[in-house]
């Protein structure tokens, strides 16, 4: 193979650009300079987003990933730069997102003296990467980022961090690239065993109340389409987690909603009745099954899932399938006798009513002089965007609004923060997902309080010229704390009351366009206005101050006592 | 779910930082590891944890998962005693005057099979192999004639049943040269 010496810091770069990587994320510093120094020279081909801080570096990187389904990428200098980027790696880990954060480091004969800047970021982020590595040595710069970029996305995805120290920057290497295909102790995918999917496929026929429960393993291997001829033709109703959401379309016949702590009422209901459940690619994570004591004892359990270490974790599966979601349904399919199940889908629409009646129609048409409601407000996004937009919510009630009342046509199409819950999350991680998918409407919904925790990245937007649709739901108060407060809590709201700057000012200070909604009757008009703009656009709406989301499951209660109110 | 011994065996590559990992895993869950040996396996260039803990089945078996999910583990086993060969190291540092002075001494390392590794002017050093069981008994009477140092290795064992790590590995290697 044919070689050229070049610096550390440009292979750097010509990695990157090998693995069709050319937008990336950062904020520049010592310890990295080098490399900003080759960026300055590649520009052209590799796309440089100067953030207003690494926390919204990583956070768009996850943007990207999750909107687009390939790996992100972040720059960071060592030290508080690499520090700043943790947040978002743990974020990333824990909602399974494959990222790439390259991080600068002292050089190694400063390693352990203390230097400037100089952190041990490899032990900081340990405990939440899927892998990371030290270089320092020019020669190790190839390999090393072709294993990254490889185990980031492969298997269960997840972040890698590379981090280089200045002389592996400066020094000369022989450069040429071969992508990493394989590695002796990794197996990202598990070989499918036919056996177990003809058991799984044995109960399901055999199922009198089947329901699935289907999570974010269908859209990481892009099984939507398999997912939805399954539910069409075992006649089985379908719920999601908060990841798997936007896999199958909300109007969906057989989509039944969302399961969990603030799910729907029909399938956290009938998940202690149904008699087969069918986990696709979804862990049992505690906001989904509440006390497990209690969680969906009367069924068989069929566990679909890549992750040998989730299998019995948390609730104890009679099959499990385990394999790429792909494979596993493609597999699945043929064995699935046809059936309609009418009576048991039924069942769903019965606690559909119910809830419909408890819950929703008041959340989507207040009654008697409420404020604006965050699910009207929803409901009003969906109008203009067609179901058609890439739906990016902050951590709070409004995350739960959102979730619970967007439409969703697409897949990929929401981004949240799930498992981590990480406020602050949606601003950077929209200009990730726009500059994804410039083709399509990524509108963010965030909380008073989560906006104000990475604002600075309005500065991005200003320089980037990104159209982002920007919506805060501003009720004053840190709102899903303060609804804690208010039915644990004796009402005693702690810190939570937010008084609040201008915001429309603020976004007006970064020019970019804003508007206040305060009434009911303007609502329509200025969602109309914002999903017209060509430009990035800022929505405040004031939304009624003490709303809650209901339902709910208390912590540490059973799904199916799920409260109403 | 009952407590009971697990030895853990991981076999895995030769990088640095691995350990932190594995360790990271019983931290998280806030497992207490009761000895830990790593050294070269039996196979070339691929290293052998053994990490003893006191904990459940279910326990055990959360962490095993989460340890083979690190990207240079090869594979992970556990095993319950009853399932394995087992033994830890001991060294006991004593008064050389003792030796000659104290007769007592001379039968205990006779009895209980330990060896005297050397001897100089100033001290001499006992090592004992053996279950826990056995070198704390050795300790126990040792311990009133002093003992200027004590140290016990972690525990290193082979399980009674082949783990198919090496055939694993001759596979993974056919498959890649
Ligand atoms: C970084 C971080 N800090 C604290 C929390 C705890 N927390 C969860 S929701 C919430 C309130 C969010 O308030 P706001 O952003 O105004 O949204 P709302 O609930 O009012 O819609 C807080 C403080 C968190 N999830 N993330």
């Amino acid at each position: 193979m044919e070689t050229t010496k070049i610096s550390g810091a440009e292979a750097v770069i010509r990695c990157l650009l090998e693995e069709g990587a050319n937008l990336v994320y950062g904020y520049p510093g010592g310890a990295i300079m080098p490399v900003y120094d080759e960026l300055y020279k590649f520009q052209d081909q590799l796309h440089h987003v100067l953030v207003r801080h690494e926390q919204g570096a990583a956070h768009a990187a996850q943007g990207f990933a999750r909107a687009t389904g390939k790996v992100g990428v972040c720059i960071a200098t060592s030290g508080p730069g690499a520090t700043n980027l943790v947040t978002g790696i743990a974020d990333a880990q824990i909602d399974s997102t494959p990222l790439v954060c390259i991080t600068g480091q002292v050089g190694k004969h400063l390693l352990g003296s203390d230097a400037f800047q100089e952190t041990d970021i490899i032990g900081i982020s340990t405990p939440v990467t899927k892998w990371n590595y030290q270089i320092t040595e020019a020669h190790e710069i190839p390999e090393i980022m072709a294993k990254a970029f490889y185990i980031a996305r492969s298997g269960r995805p997840g972040p890698v961090l590379i981090d280089i120290t200045k002389n592996a920057q400066f020094d000369l290497l022989d450069f040429s690239y071969t992508k990493c295909t394989d590695i002796r102790s990794y197996h990202p995918k598990p070989i499918l065993n036919e056996e177990k999917v003809k058991d799984a496929a044995a109960i399901i026929n055999k199922a009198k109340k089947p329901m699935i429960i289907f999570g974010q393993g269908i859209v990481l291997s892009e099984a939507e389409a398999e997912l939805k001829a399954l539910v069409e033709k075992a006649g089985i109703p379908a719920a999601w987690t908060i990841l798997g959401l936007s896999a199958l379309p909300t109007d969906h016949d057989l989509n039944v909603g969302m399961v969990g702590m603030h799910g729907n009422y029909g399938p956290n209901m009938l998940t202690n009745e149904c008699d087969v459940l069918i986990a696709l690619g979804m862990r049992f994570d505690d906001r989904v099954t509440g006390n497990l004591q209690t969680y969906a004892k009367q069924a068989k359990v069929l566990h679909f899932e890549i992750d040998p270490a989730e299998i019995d974790k948390n609730v104890k599966s009679e099959v499990a399938v385990l394999a790429d979601l792909k494979d596993a349904l493609t597999a699945l399919l043929p064995l699935i006798e046809k059936k309609s199940h009418t009576e048991w889908h039924n069942e769903f629409k019965r606690h559909y009513d119910i809830e419909l009646e408890a819950v929703i129609n008041e959340e989507l048409a207040p009654t008697n002089g409420k404020g604006i409601s965050m699910g009207e407000t929803i409901e009003m996004i969906n109008k203009h965007s067609h179901a058609d937009a890439i739906m990016v919510s902050d951590v709070g009630q409004h995350q739960m609004f959102t979730c619970r009342y967007s439409k969703f046509n697409q897949t990929k199409s929401n981004v949240t923060s799930g498992g981590l819950g990480t406020m602050g999350f949606a601003l950077p991680a929209a200009i990730g997902a726009k500059m994804g998918r410039p083709d399509r409407e990524v509108v963010a919904v965030i909380g008073d309080g989560g906006f104000q925790m990475n604002i600075q990245e309005l500065g991005t937007i200003n320089q980037t010229k990104v159209p982002v649709k920007i919506v805060v739901l501003n009720n004053e108060f840190l709102g899903m704390v303060r609804q804690w407060q208010e039915l644990f809590f004796d009402n005693r709201y702690a810190s939570t009351v937010m008084v609040n700057p201008n915001f429309c000012a603020i976004a007006e200070g970064y020019y970019i366009k804003a508007r206040k909604v305060t009434k009911r009757e303007e609502l329509d008009e200025a969602v109309a206005e914002m999903m017209a703009s060509k430009e990035a656009y800022f929505l405040e709406v004031m939304v009624e101050k003490e709303n809650n989301v209901f339902p709910m499951i208390p912590t540490g209660a059973s799904v199916s006592d799920i409260r109403l109110s | 779910m009952e407590n009971k011994t697990f030895t853990i065996s991981v076999y895995s590559e030769n990088n640095v930082g691995l350990l932190n990992r594995i360790s990271g895993i019983f931290l998280k869950r806030h497992i207490n590891i009761l000895s830990l040996n790593v050294s070269e396996s039996e196979i070339e260039n691929v290293s052998r944890f053994i990490i003893v803990v006191d904990t459940t089945e279910k326990w055990v078996q959360n962490i095993v998962g989460q340890i083979e999910k690190q990207i240079e583990v090869i594979k992970a086993f556990y095993h319950v005693d009853d399932e394995t060969i087992f033994l830890e190291n001991a060294l006991f540092k004593i008064d050389s005057s003792l030796l000659f002075d104290e007769r007592q001494i001379q039968n205990i390392i006779k009895e209980s099979n330990s060896e005297i590794v050397t001897v100089s002017r100033k001290f001499f050093v006992i090592s004992k192999s053996g279950r826990r069981s056995e070198i704390e008994e050795v300790h126990e009477k040792l311990k009133p004639f002093g003992i200027m140092q004590f140290v016990r290795s972690g525990r290193i064992s082979v399980s009674k049943e082949p783990m198919e790590i090496s055939t694993l590995l001759q596979e993974l290697n056919i498959n890649k040269y």
